[in-house]
């Protein structure tokens, strides 16, 4: 048997003796020791459907961008309405760099204090010095080193966190803001989105790191919550159809690849004013060279990253995530499909070790999303309610 | 029926001149949950320490080696079917493949039950 592991400096997290006391198998990610499972990644994922799941993501970056001006000094490099983000209301949005390319994929909520960012823990200080780079001097750029960042999804995420934090329930998809925890006569403020990278309902509660533990202990002691780690975080993100930095998306996808047009604002696209808009509004309108698809596989052997897919004898595309469904009961995955072959309903075949396997393109979700939006909306036909999504898991 | 273990947590049941081989219980628990395994066809040969099988996880493909050089008599038809088997009986009815030896003399140096759980112990 191989073995993969990598040794490499390893930092560790506010929830590190936490996870292990759980029974966690910690792995290298992002540069930090995080539980890769507990009990199993298939029981950890179908917990996480039926009910809820405790995620620790402290490894993603927390930053608070503030200042005059700073929802227009960050629009320069998104592509997105963040003049016309309200108050307590959050978005999905991405980092352009000038061609238009994705630098990385992050949230962006109105807090008190300024723009409220989730980015990506392994491109996080890529992301700060980006920022930096790009963004005007008298504006703020502040990480919270010092907040963990949990994730508690699932259909009964709600009753869970609202038992622990009355008010919670008050608050649709994508909406944000500030809570005070009762912490036992010692009250935290917590800062609490409902968004998620499962598909699923559920929240997203940053947490001043020093009492990330005693917020875990209470969580994970409601009936409805068990632990979940990286392993079911990637394998409920694939079904759920949302893309993860690094695999799906990098920095030679742009949104119009990534299938993620409706992160591309109205406004933006009207004024055509966001980094690579030339490009990115043709290929919106025309499509793109290659797109972001979701594919099935006929039998039960995994297709995974970077295996090619092909339509006779032409390489017609390449695998970015691909795994096991343990909702469908069998492998799924996104790929990068060539124009003339990025559509839902076509046969083409996978080549894994030599082998070829028989995958169908299929429209995404794989799962549907059980989002609890403030206005109740149909997904679409072609799958293109992608909705937004929190940020990154693990492979 | 003597059984031998591999540093790359492989078991290898020998009868006479012909073998079964697996993962060990320690090897199929750190791959967590099983969903496909990939055996070899019966007359294919493989070689000592010779990528022989693929098992696949919910998270990651892994090689299983050949322990010893031989010929392949036979696959295990039952994990195309349920490759969980590997999880629940890894050192029985999730047996990989059966071969035959080209060279007993290969056995030397394999680990016998007490110096795997050692070396596991020491992992």
């Amino acid at each position: 048997m191989s073995d993969t592991n990598n040794l490499q400096e390893v930092l560790t997290l506010p929830l590190d003796g936490w996870h292990r006391a759980k029974g966690a198998r910690m792995v290298p990610f992002a540069g930090y020791a995080m539980p890769i499972q507990y009990e199993g990644i298939m029981a950890e994922h179908l917990w996480t459907r039926e009910s809820a799941g405790l995620f620790d993501v402290s490894h993603m970056g927390q930053l608070i961008l503030s200042g005059d001006g700073a929802d227009a000094a960050l629009e320069a490099v998104t592509p997105s309405d963040l003049i016309g983000l309200k108050q307590g209301k959050q978005r999905y949005s991405m980092l352009l760099n000038e061609d238009g390319w994705i630098e990385d994929d992050m949230m962006v909520a109105r807090a008190p204090m300024g723009l409220y960012l989730v980015v990506n823990g392994s491109e996080k200080a890529k992301d700060i010095a980006f920022l930096r780079a790009h963004l005007p001097d008298h504006l703020t750029l502040t990480h919270l080193e010092d907040r963990a960042l949990l994730a508690l999804q699932g259909p009964k995420a709600v009753d869970a966190l609202a038992r622990v934090v009355p008010g919670v329930d008050r608050l649709f998809f994508m909406e944000a803001d500030s809570f005070i925890w009762a912490n036992a006569g010692d009250p935290q403020p917590l800062w609490i989105s409902r968004s998620g990278y499962t598909g699923e309902d559920g929240f997203e509660i940053s947490v001043p790191a020093d009492h990330a533990v005693a917020l875990a202990d209470v969580l994970a002691a409601q009936p409805e919550v068990k632990p979940i780690g990286l392993g079911a975080r990637d394998s409920l993100r694939l079904e759920a159809g949302l893309p993860l930095y690094g695999h799906d998306l990098n920095d030679t996808t742009n949104p119009a690849m990534a299938d993620l047009g409706f992160a591309v604002a109205k406004r933006r696209r009207e004024a055509a004013d966001f980094p690579g808009a030339a490009s990115i509004l043709i290929e919106l309108n025309q499509g793109p060279p290659l797109t972001r698809l979701g594919f099935i596989v006929e039998g039960r052997q995994p297709v995974r990253e970077n295996v090619e897919l092909f339509d006779g004898d032409r390489s017609v595309g390449f695998v970015t995530s691909g795994g096991h469904s343990p909702c469908l009961g069998q492998p799924i995955g996104m790929a990068l499909l060539e124009e003339n072959w990025a559509k839902t309903g076509l046969t083409l075949e996978a080549e894994v070790r030599g082998k070829r396997v028989p995958v169908k393109t299929v429209p995404m979700p794989f799962v549907p999303h059980r989002y609890h939006r403030a206005i109740s909306r149909q997904a679409k036909p072609d799958g293109s309610d992608i909705a937004p999504h929190q940020t990154k898991g693990a492979k | 029926m003597t059984r031998y273990f591999t540093d790359e947590h492989e078991w290898i049941d020998v009868d006479g001149s012909t073998a079964t081989v697996g993962i060990t219980s320690y090897a199929q628990e750190q791959l967590g949950d099983i969903v496909f395994v990939e055996v070899p066809a019966s007359g294919a040969s493989v070689s000592k320490g010779g990528e022989a099988a693929v098992v696949e996880s919910v998270k990651a493909a892994s090689d299983v080696y050949a322990p010893v050089s031989g010929t392949v008599t036979e696959g295990n038809a039952a994990l195309a079917d349920d490759p969980s088997l590997v999880n629940s009986d890894p050192e029985g009815a999730g047996w990989f493949f059966k071969l035959t030896l080209a060279d007993p003399g290969e056995l030397d140096g394999l680990m016998d039950e007490a110096g795997y759980k050692a070396f596991v112990a020491g992992l």
